[in-house]
């Protein structure tokens, strides 16, 4: 599995703990969400950085409380088909003011990059064996959009569409 | 290839440097598609979202291309472009849908690369025709045009497909979400069978707002559209549509994609959890950064503005004369041209039913000579209506008869708009890979056996439609008379249902009987109209009759005394 920040290639510190796996007392680790809520406590202590993993099913509004933990929220695509992921991301950012890095895993298509990346998605844990040139090219497809999104505070509300930089 | 404006005082947007940039991105997207597709790299079940969010089926015989009209609004250039379409990669013809959209049945998966860039020039697209996200946004064919008409929906029209094209997040929803939107509270638009309708009106200030319905829909589980809001003020219109759009992105079923409509989310969920959901939502959302700029209303609504109308006087007594003169044009003037606000004009349906025909298709040939004839007599714009005919929204009456002859000699002069020969019906078995029964010979069957003009005209105001399955692309339940296609261990049977009306107060029909094998189903729809004839009141539509007598003396005449 390859990580891709900003279209490229990036180097993964985190490592998924599974749910009946110890947690290393060292290390960035994400944990899933119902885990978390089980240890939340014992994990008070750990000086080290925590991510939390959620489900599809999962809102942003679960772990609102906790944001401030985090310096990680996965946020899992089952199916590339199964949207709810784009509104979890968006919450975090918009609603919960949440400045960590959103990641999304699972399946997800190049087709989506930009998708993702308006939502609020900073990384995309992309699937093994997949074309990564294909992703970088997704990166930059779109110059235009239409709508306001997360990430364009900055230009003025004159026009229902806008132009983001080119580079992304 | 050279790039065509749409003439100055078509009612369409128009385009600009960022809007055309967009498209051309999106066909190097989908290029890129194709052959990702062809090489392996994509699986044909991560192709085939892709390839529905460009309007691309694979149908029974051959993959069907389903091109955007947004709210069904056509420059004359555009409709030349899509004749030219037609002729080259299709069969020399087109069909027009219910959602105001223009498919051809014919494509080649390899060609559609090339239709797109073809489209892209003529400013035109195939985003979100079908797939599980926002499509096509429809409304009042009359816009603009029709004397009751307290808002241009238009404007909030295109406003919606700018908000909704590749939507960040509202992309991969549960299922299909369809918008309509009227502008006048005689409802052309039918907005309570959408995913979200909504009705454009002003307050006592004049300041424009929408009553807001969601979780209208057909297909196996019809239902009304609930109103959600009685008030959504301009200004908050995209705010309160993310708020809905979240709460269904969220909460939407995605487990069984028949309970997977925001319909079931609204009446099966509960509607005040629904409404309550989406108000906290839009408490959230509400602010400077998704409020709708005035700004952008206005630059919007200059692409709408009235064409500039000549002072005539409210008669022509050019367009009195020649109906007293001839009898078939007196006819097609009766049932095809209404009223208009201004003095001296009229707006004309050009009926895509001809007796026997195939409802809504239409050749290139004819679809060249539309174009010419709006360039003359409409200000260069066509309309493509949900009941799959066009509109010449403008016309002088002073050349409506002029207009009427180049129609007729061309085989558009059909002169049944709104009469029962004018019937939806969907592609069906003949082409579609869902359908369970066959609807174009059963809606032609019908149409010759109500052909008689003079018949048809006694009859007057009564709806058709058909559709070919359960998904109601045809509408059936809001025929006053429906007719659906099912498949019984393999035979193909139609069930009637009576009642349906698509109006603000509207209904979904309700089964009469049993499904009758084909010909016994054209014989009950005529033994209907004729109890129908004999029962009537003075003055009474169909659907008056119905609600007076009830279904019972239908059910009776149908299938024996019970």
């Amino acid at each position: 599995m390859a990580l891709l920040k900003e279209g490229r290639p990036a180097e993964d510190v985190w490592t998924h703990v599974a749910d009946d796996a110890p947690v290393p007392a060292n290390g960035a680790v994400i944990l899933g969400l119902a885990r978390w809520v089980k240890e939340r406590d014992a994990l008070a202590g750990r000086n080290a950085p925590l991510g939390v993993r959620l489900g599809s099913a999962d809102r942003a509004d679960s772990v609102a409380a906790d944001l401030g933990r985090f310096a990680l929220v996965a946020v899992e695509f089952p199916k590339f088909r199964d949207g709810r992921g784009f509104s979890t991301a968006r919450n975090l950012r918009e609603h919960h003011g949440y400045t960590g890095e959103i990641r999304a895993v699972g399946h997800v298509l190049p087709d989506q990059y930009q998708m993702l990346r308006r939502c609020g998605f900073d990384s995309v844990a992309v699937p093994d064996g997949a074309d990564l040139a294909v992703w970088t090219a997704a990166h930059t497809r779109y110059t235009v959009a239409y709508q306001g999104a997360v990430g364009d505070e900055a230009e003025p509300l004159s026009l229902l569409r806008r132009r983001f930089a080119k580079a992304g | 290839m050279t790039y065509l404006a749409p003439k100055r005082h078509a009612g369409v947007y128009r385009y600009d440097d960022y809007d055309r940039q967009f498209l051309n991105e999106r066909v190097a997207e989908y290029r890129g598609q194709v052959a990702r597709r062809l090489n392996g790299d994509l699986t044909e079940d991560e192709f085939k979202p892709l390839r529905l969010m460009n309007g691309l089926y694979l149908q029974l015989h051959a993959y069907m291309l389903r091109i955007a009209i947004p709210y069904g609004a056509l420059a004359t250039h555009q409709l030349r472009g899509l004749a030219r379409i037609g002729r080259r990669w299709d069969k020399g013809y087109g069909h027009f849908t219910t959602r105001q959209n223009l498919q051809f049945n014919w494509i080649r998966l390899e060609d559609t690369p090339e239709i797109m860039a073809e489209l892209a020039a003529i400013d035109m697209h195939a985003i979100q025709t079908s797939g599980n996200c926002i499509r096509n946004v429809t409304t009042d064919q009359f816009a603009g045009a029709a004397p009751d008409e307290v808002v241009d929906p238009r404007v909030y029209a295109e406003i919606l497909r700018q908000w909704s094209t590749i939507h960040p997040e509202f992309t991969y929803l549960p299922r299909k979400f369809k918008i309509a939107i009227t502008g006048s509270a005689n409802d052309r638009a039918a907005i309570r069978v959408h995913d979200v309708g909504l009705l454009a009106k002003r307050n006592a200030e004049g300041e424009i707002g929408f009553a807001v319905y969601a979780g209208g829909g057909l297909g196996r589980t019809p239902y009304l559209g609930a109103k959600i809001s009685d008030w959504v003020g301009e200004q908050d219109l995209i705010a309160y549509l993310e708020a809905i759009l979240r709460v269904y992105n969220q909460f939407g079923r995605r487990d069984n994609m028949y309970k997977a409509r925001i319909k079931i989310l609204v009446h099966q969920g509960g509607k005040q959890t629904f409404i309550d959901n989406v108000e906290a939502e839009f408490a959230r959302i509400r602010g400077p950064k998704y409020r709708l700029d005035p700004a952008i209303v206005e630059t919007i609504e200059r692409n709408f503005a009235p064409p500039p109308f000549e002072e005539l006087l409210a008669h022509s007594a050019t367009f009195d004369r020649a109906r007293r003169e001839d009898a078939a044009f007196a006819v097609w003037a009766r049932n095809n041209v209404r009223d208009h606000r201004a003095p001296g004009y009229a707006s004309v349906t050009i009926s895509l039913k001809p007796i026997g025909g195939v409802t809504g298709d239409i050749t290139s040939d004819q679809m060249d000579l539309v174009a010419d004839l709006a360039d003359r007599h409409s200000f260069g714009e066509v309309r493509v209506t949900h009941e799959q005919n066009l509109v010449l929204a403008h016309v002088r009456q002073d050349d409506l008869y002029d207009l009427w002859k180049a129609l007729d000699a061309a085989g558009l002069g059909t002169p049944n708009a709104g009469l029962i020969t004018d019937l939806i019906t969907c592609p069906g078995l003949d082409y579609c890979s869902l359908a369970n029964a066959r609807s174009i010979p059963i809606g032609q069957e019908i149409q010759k056996r109500f052909a008689d003009q003079q018949r048809q005209q006694e009859i007057g105001d009564l709806k058709i439609k058909m559709s070919g399955c359960i998904n109601a692309c045809g509408h059936h339940h809001l025929g006053a008379i429906g007719i659906l296609g099912v498949d019984k261990k393999g035979e193909e049977f139609y069930q009637i249902t009576l009642g349906g009306n698509a109006e603000l107060d509207g209904a979904i029909g309700d089964i009469v009987g049993a499904a009758l094998p084909p010909d016994e189903a054209v014989d009950a729809v005529e033994s209907i109209v004729d109890l129908y004839l004999e029962r009537r009141q003075p003055g009474e539509r169909f659907l008056d009759t119905l609600a007076r007598i009830g279904m019972g003396p239908f059910k009776e005449k149908l299938y024996g005394a019970a």
